[in-house]
Order: structure tokens, then C-alpha cells, then sequence
């Protein structure tokens, strides 16, 4: 049968063009992939290609014709036997308002599709007897217990099995599950973490320890595009079960490569979760939930918390959820809100500030996405005033979505412009004293507290 | 002398068996032919963004194909289809898709660049030029961390090969031994840059030689010879021996893109690949001078039309994504 051949859009953006000139005339055979004719749009001239075999008919538009709108007839094409004839009727018949248009409907306004609720709070369950440990112990135990657990989980890295971690964190884990569990790679971060999310895709369960959070720039292509995307882009297929982890943050005097929160990068990605552990019972109960989470979890650890003690659940079993807040302690006239290694400068700013008679309420927000809103809301509504509190940049970072929160959905509320605290805008420097001058403690907490109170 | 006068190319790789020719004729034709109509719809509106064609590399992925079984994973680029259609996926799955439709394999939410199969072990679908290697070799780990002899195919092109991860790759591979076949299809040019003008090393076949990769130079024009090159690389992967590196020497007829303005090579060129070096004429040549009758090629592409009119038909009626799939598939549930 005889049929219309389309003028095409060549490119996304492409709505009309102009046809420069015809490479085939009205009689001429063509087959598949034969160059039919030019087209030039402002910004190129393309060819046209015969996309089924045929005769030409006869040609609608001639050479040289500007604006020729997407989806407009230019030439007929007809089948094997049939004459011109044949060309007008299918040109007769095509019903102009028709054509070969799509008329895409178009979505309403997309904000009135409300997104699904996330991180309903609920109280912490009392896991009983502690012991204390470390937080680099924490880790470690959480790893083995979920290796133990199950045998797709598997811990990758560089250092991670005979060095024993370049922090320690996988000691012993090597001599309990063998090489073909704890794997050590080459440095080559962009290729072990494409490998891993490969795996992953296919079901399996690695954890990925970057020696530092800074190398993870290296691989960021595949934690962004490869690892929290496949699900939504397989159209819920594919999940990626797998875990990034390793020191964030400033350590000390490792200079401005080493030393900085990559919080707010990776808590920007939907289909990522990202969680901030502050005591070693987070360490514990977080990385033991990553693990198990069937999706990309980034576990923001912070080198100088991995040797300090905190009591710690005993039970085989504790584990905490990912999208809960803790509060560390209560209070009544501000909130502050922290994460990581700043959650025990909030404490120490909540006993300054109790020396004055204020009563500083200490969110630890142990997840940064989901981020608990509904934790830290409550709570601004009962201090009337809010202080975010961490070590990152301040531009776009955790901080602005603290404050946007509280102003959002807390807004009447609110006895005071929420404060933010946080590293100084700058790249680390190395020396002991500028260092020092670069980082958040509980003074500059202490004074943005009194700055509120005060106007 | 040939038979057709389209195609003067013959093969020099071992003779196949009638059926063999048969399946890979009406493979090569299936993907030819879809990825004909997919440029029809691209030109109608119907398929937006971008959209790669395969057209004229067809005897790579279905070459490959032949060898592979049940379990064996594929992944590749964003020039994508004809590995779907090979590793067993719907037509008409593969066409919605394109169209943005629910009854596309990603319900509407991929497009032409990202499209997965975990029942065809088919793991997409990649836009990031390079990324599928890494991926593909996690893959190949995974086949190994499991203990079973199934190889993975990681397909990309000469210009994906400049990318660094590939190395990365091609280390972790050999170090490990695992099963992966790296395929690199050079089809002469990275988008509009010829080889010439990105590559300094001109015989990419030698690039796994620094980790010790077995690899192998083929004609993939040539079923027969590309055919051969993926039994012996599968074989030498399943065995356990590590990955195997093939540079398939190809060639596509299409732009980079459908929105390719082909400035960067001479239409003459096109053409004389076309006329002497087609994949699909070059297989039809061999069959007809084996003895297989012309009525053959006849009903295979009455068959792959009805297939592909079907794929188009479904692919324009199937309807939109709900709004509700906008919220879906971004966490699993927990």
C-alpha cells in the first residue's frame, strides 16, 4: 500500500525545517536507508533516509521550502506494483487534522502528585544491657555479624583484608571469612566501585569501603548514575543492594583533599540513602541496617570518632532504623540539631548553655536521608528556636535544609530566624592553629544560641 | 561468483548449519528491521530524546548471541536495541519503551538508553560512555562469587575505549580471572571522531595486552567469523582461564544519533559498506550458495515485518505511564 513519507524531526528539539533539496525524483526506486533528500534546520543540515523500500510516487513539497512543520507529508511512497495513481489517493485520504502526531497529554501541574511520607517516627525500643566499645569496634562487629548472616554480602576495598583496614575498622574480618569475602583491590576506586554496583545489580550485597570518603569522587559516576538510578530507570527491576562507607569529614591536619563532608553531595541524590553515625550503638545499628537495606546506602563514618567509646547494645540482634532522629538530650528553650562528630560539640554547647540556665534540646539526626522532619519539627515547636550544627560548607548545605524545614513547616512557631552552624567557607588548611580556626565548636554553637535570645 | 549483486563480501569464517543461518539471518533482519521502524517513529515524533540506531553492526550482537546460554548476562551502551532483541526481549516491550509507554520494559520511566531485563539477564542500557564496562565486569564477579560457569558479555565502542574505567576494569578482571568477554564494537567512530583521530593505539585488540587478556581481531561483518571468535572466547571464560577481549571491526550505517548531521564522513563511504560489506547480505550470499532457496528469505522477512508492525502497533497504543509511576521504583521498599 502506498504510503506517506513524513517530514522527521532529525534532533529532540527539532519542530520544523526547511528541505534543501531532493536526492530522489518522483519514479525512483529506493530501498531502506537510501538518502531521499537534505534537510536544514537552524542549526544543521541532515539527510533524510528512506525508511522501507518503494517507489517514489511523487513529491509534495518542493526544494527549497522553508517551515516545513514535523510530521507534514512530503513525498509518497508505493509498493511493490502499484502506479502514481495511488500516490493521490493516499495523498486524498490523509486526513490533515490526524496526521502522524502524537498529541502527548501533557501532566498537570507535577506538584499536586504528593510524594510519599518518609521516616515516621516512632520511640526507640530499649535493647537493654550495653558494654562499651569503640566506634571502630562497632563497625567491625556490624560487618561480621551481617557477613555471618548472610553469604551474599561481601567487603571490598582497598586495605580492607591482609592490612586489616587502613584504619583498622576490618580487623580480624579477613581470618574469619576468607579472601573470597574480603577482597582487597588495586587503588582504583572508578573501577572497584563499577565492579561492586555490577555485582550488586545482579543481587549480591558488597560493601564498599573508600579508604576515605574523598575518594568516592572518584567513583561518583557510578554511586550517582549506576547505583541510584537503575531501579527507577528499570522501572523497579533492578535495585542496587549495596553500601558505600568510610571516614567523612576533617580528621586533623590532613589538609584540604582529606578533609571535608560529603553529606550534602551524596543527600542530594533521590534513590540514595544516607546515614551520619555518631556513637558507636549508631556505628553499630546504622551499618548493620545498610547492610540489609535493599538499596544504596552511604555510611558517612568520621576517623576521629573510630576510637572513641560509647555503651553499645549487646543484643545479637540490635539493629536501628534508617530515617530516625535520637534526641541525645532534652531541653526546652532551643533546638540543636547535629550529626556525625558534631553532635558531641552540640553537648558540650548544651552544657555551656545549661550553665547560663539554657535548656538546649540535642537532635542527633543519625540519618540524612530520609531526614526525620518530623522529629526535629516537633521539637522546634516546643523550643520555638533552631540551631543546625555541622562541619560541611555552609553553601547548600545540610544546615540550609534544616532551616528550610523549620521555616517550611514550623514557621509560626518560631521565636527566632534558625541559625546555622558550620564549617568555615574554605578549603582546610593545613596548619595546627588555622585548622583549628576552620572547624565549628561548642562557642560558636553557644554564641548563635545567645545572638537568638538576644534579638 | 555471487549470487546477489548487492553484496560481494564472502565469509571466511567455518561453515554454519542451515538452521544456525537461518536463526542468525532472521536475527540480524529482526534488529535491522526494528531498528528501521524505530527511526520512523523517531521521525514521527513518537520516540523523543535521543535514539542510537544499530544498523550495520548487527552481526556482532547476534553472532555472540549464538553462543551464549541460559544465565550468560549481557550489558552494553546506549545503542542498545539489538542487544535486547538478541538476549530474548520482547519487541514490543523494547518499541513501548521507546515510546515512553507503560507497556515499555521500564514502564516508560528509561527510554531508548535505559532499558533492563533480570528475567533475560539483560542489565541495560548505559548513557554514561564506559560505565557499562566497569558494571559488565561486576557481572563476570558476580558469576564467579556465585560458582558457576556463566560468562558475561560487556559490549562498548572504540570510543568508550579511552575512557580510563575500562583499564580499571581490564585489571580487575585479570587479576580475579573472571568470566567476562569484553566486546568492543568499532564501528570507526566515537560519535563524529574517527578512530584515527582519538585513538593512539591502532590495533585495539592489543589494548588487554599489558594485563595478559587473551584477545582476538574479527571481521564482524562477518556472522561466520564473529560467530567463531565468541565460541572460542565463551569457551576460553567458561573454563575459568579470565576474560577475553574481541575488537569486532564494524560499521554503522546511521548517525551517532538520529540527530546526526554526518559531516565527518563521506556518503560514498557509507555506501560502499553497504554495497560490499552488509552483515545481512553477506549471510544471505552464503545461504543461497549453500542451497537454501530464496523462498526462505521471503517468509523470514513476511515474519520480522509482521513482528516489527506489531512491535510499532503496541508501542503506539500502549498507554502513557500512570501519574502515580512518578513516585514509584525510586527505593525499594525496605
Amino acid at each position: 500500500m502506498a504510503s506517506l513519507i513524513l517530514m522527521p524531526a532529525l534532533s529532540p528539539t527539532m519542530t520544523e525545517g526547511t528541505l534543501a533539496r531532493w536526492l530522489k525524483a518522483a519514479g525512483e526506486a529506493v530501498s531502506a536507508g537510501d538518502v531521499i533528500a537534505e534537510i536544514e534546520t537552524d542549526k544543521a543540515t541532515m539527510e533524510v533516509e528512506a525508511v522501507d523500500e518503494g517507489v517514489i510516487g511523487k513529491t509534495l513539497v518542493t526544494e527549497g521550502t522553508q517551515n516545513i512543520a514535523v510530521n507534514t507529508p512530503i513525498a509518497v511512497l508505493l509498493a511493490e506494483g502499484e502506479d502514481a495513481a495511488a500516490a493521490d489517493t493516499v495523498v486524498r485520504s490523509a486526513d490533515p487534522t490526524a496526521g502522524a502526531s502524537v498529541a502527548i497529554e501533557t501532566s498537570a501541574d507535577p506538584g499536586i502528585v504528593e510524594a510519599p511520607e518518609v521516616a515516621q517516627a516512632e520511640n526507640d525500643r530499649d535493647w537493654g544491657e550495653t558494654s562499651e566499645i569503640t566506634v571502630r569496634q562497632a563497625l567491625r562487629d556490624a560487618m561480621a555479624a551481617e557477613l555471618r548472616r548472610d553469604e551474599d554480602v561481601f567487603l571490598i576495598g582497598e586495605e580492607v583484608a591482609q592490612y586489616q583496614g587502613a584504619y583498622k575498622v576490618s580487623q580480624g574480618l579477613l581470618d574469619e571469612f576468607g579472601e573470597k569475602r574480603v577482597i582487597d583491590t588495586p587503588i582504583t576506586e572508578h573501577g572497584f566501585t563499577g565492579m561492586a554496583v555490577g555485582a550488586a545489580l545482579t543481587g549480591l550485597k558488597p560493601i564498599v569501603e573508600f579508604m576515605t570518603m574523598n575518594f568516592s569522587l572518584q567513583a561518583v559516576d557510578h554511586i550517582i548514575n549506576s547505583a541510584a538510578k537503575t531501579l527507577y530507570m528499570s522501572g523497579g527491576q533492578m535495585g542496587c543492594p549495596i553500601v558505600f562507607r568510610g571516614p567523612n569529614g576533617a580528621a586533623a591536619r590532613v589538609g584540604a583533599q582529606h578533609s571535608q563532608c560529603f553529606a550534602s553531595w551524596f543527600a542530594h541524590i533521590p534513590g540514595l540513602k544516607v546515614v551520619a553515625p555518631w556513637s558507636a550503638a549508631d556505628a553499630k545499628g546504622l551499618l548493620r541496617a545498610a547492610i540489609r537495606d535493599p538499596n544504596p546506602v552511604i555510611v558517612l563514618e568520621n576517623e576521629i570518632l573510630y576510637g572513641q567509646k560509647f555503651p553499645c547494645p549487646v543484643d545479637e540482634d540490635f539493629i536501628l532504623p534508617i530515617g530516625r532522629a535520637k534526641i541525645e538530650r532534652e531541653g526546652t528553650d532551643v533546638t540543636l540539631v547535629a550529626f556525625s562528630i558534631m553532635v558531641g560539640v552540640a553537648l558540650e554547647a548544651a552544657a555551656l548553655l545549661a550553665e547560663e540556665g539554657i535548656s538546649a534540646e540535642v537532635i542527633n539526626l543519625r540519618s540524612i536521608r530520609p531526614l526525620d522532619t518530623e522529629t526535629i519539627v516537633r521539637s522546634v515547636k516546643k523550643t520555638n528556636r533552631i540551631v543546625s550544627v555541622e562541619e560541611g560548607w555552609p553553601v547548600a548545605g545540610i544546615g540550609a535544609e534544616i532551616c528550610t524545614v523549620a521555616v517550611e513547616q514550623a514557621f509560626d512557631w518560631l521565636d527566632a530566624p534558625p541559625a546555622r552552624v558550620c564549617g568555615l567557607d574554605l578549603p582546610m588548611p593545613y596548619a595546627a592553629n588555622l585548622e583549628k580556626l576552620a572547624l565549628p565548636k561548642p562557642e560558636w554553637v553557644v554564641d548563635a544560641v545567645r545572638k537568638q535570645l538576644r534579638d | 561468483m555471487d549470487e546477489t549483486p548487492s553484496a560481494s563480501g564472502r565469509s571466511n569464517g567455518p561453515a554454519l548449519s542451515p538452521e544456525t543461518m537461518k536463526r542468525a539471518y532472521r536475527d540480524m533482519l529482526l534488529v535491522r528491521r526494528f531498528e528501521e521502524k524505530a527511526g520512523q517513529l523517531y521521525g514521527m515524533g513518537l520516540i523523543g530524546g535521543f535514539c542510537h540506531l544499530y544498523i550495520g553492526q548487527e552481526a556482532v550482537v547476534v553472532g555472540i548471541g549464538l553462543n551464549m546460554k541460559q544465565g550468560d548476562k549481557s550489558i552494553t551502551s546506549y545503542r542498545d536495541h539489538g542487544q535486547m532483541l538478541v538476549a530474548g526481549m520482547t519487541p514490543r516491550g523494547v518499541m513501548a519503551e521507546l515510546t515512553g509507554r507503560s507497556g515499555g520494559y521500564s514502564r516508560g520511566k528509561g527510554g531508548s538508553m535505559h532499558m533492563f531485563s533480570r528475567e533475560k539477564e539483560f542489565y541495560g542500557g548505559h548513557g554514561i560512555v564506559g560505565a557499562q564496562v566497569a558494571l559488565g565486569t561486576g557481572l563476570a564477579f558476580a558469576n564467579k562469587y556465585r560458582g558457576t560457569d556463566e560468562v558475561s558479555i560487556v559490549y562498548f565502542g572504540e570510543g568508550a575505549s579511552a575512557q580510563g574505567q575500562v583499564y580499571e576494569s581490564f585489571n580487575l578482571a585479570a587479576l580475579h580471572k573472571l568470566p567476562c568477554i569484553y566486546v568492543i564494537e568499532n564501528n570507526r567512530y566515537g560519535m563524529g571522531t574517527s578512530i584515527e583521530r582519538a585513538s593512539a593505539s591502532k590495533d585495539l585488540s592489543r589494548n588487554g595486552e599489558p594485563w595478559g587478556i587473551a584477545s582476538r581481531k574479527v571481521d564482524g561483518m562477518d556472522i561466520f567469523a564473529v560467530h567463531e571468535a565468541a565460541q572460542e572466547a565463551i569457551e576460553y571464560c567458561r573454563a575459568g582461564k579470565g576474560p577475553f577481549l574481541l575488537e569486532m571491526e564494524t560499521y554503522r550505517y546511521r548517525g551517532h544519533s538520529m540527530s546526526d548531521p554526518a559531516k565527518y564522513r563521506q556518503r560514498a563511504e557509507v555506501e560502499e559498506m553497504r554495497r560490499t560489506r552488509d552483515p545481512i547480505e553477506t549471510l544471505k550470499a552464503e545461504m543461497l550458495r549453500s542451497g537454501i532457496e530464496e523462498s526462505v528469505f521471503k517468509d523470514i522477512e513476511t515474519d520480522v515485518k509482521a513482528i516489527v508492525a506489531d512491535a510499532a502497533e503496541f508501542a503506539q497504543t500502549s498507554p502513557e505511564p500512570d501519574h502515580s509511576e512518578l513516585w514509584t521504583d525510586i527505593l525499594v521498599e525496605a
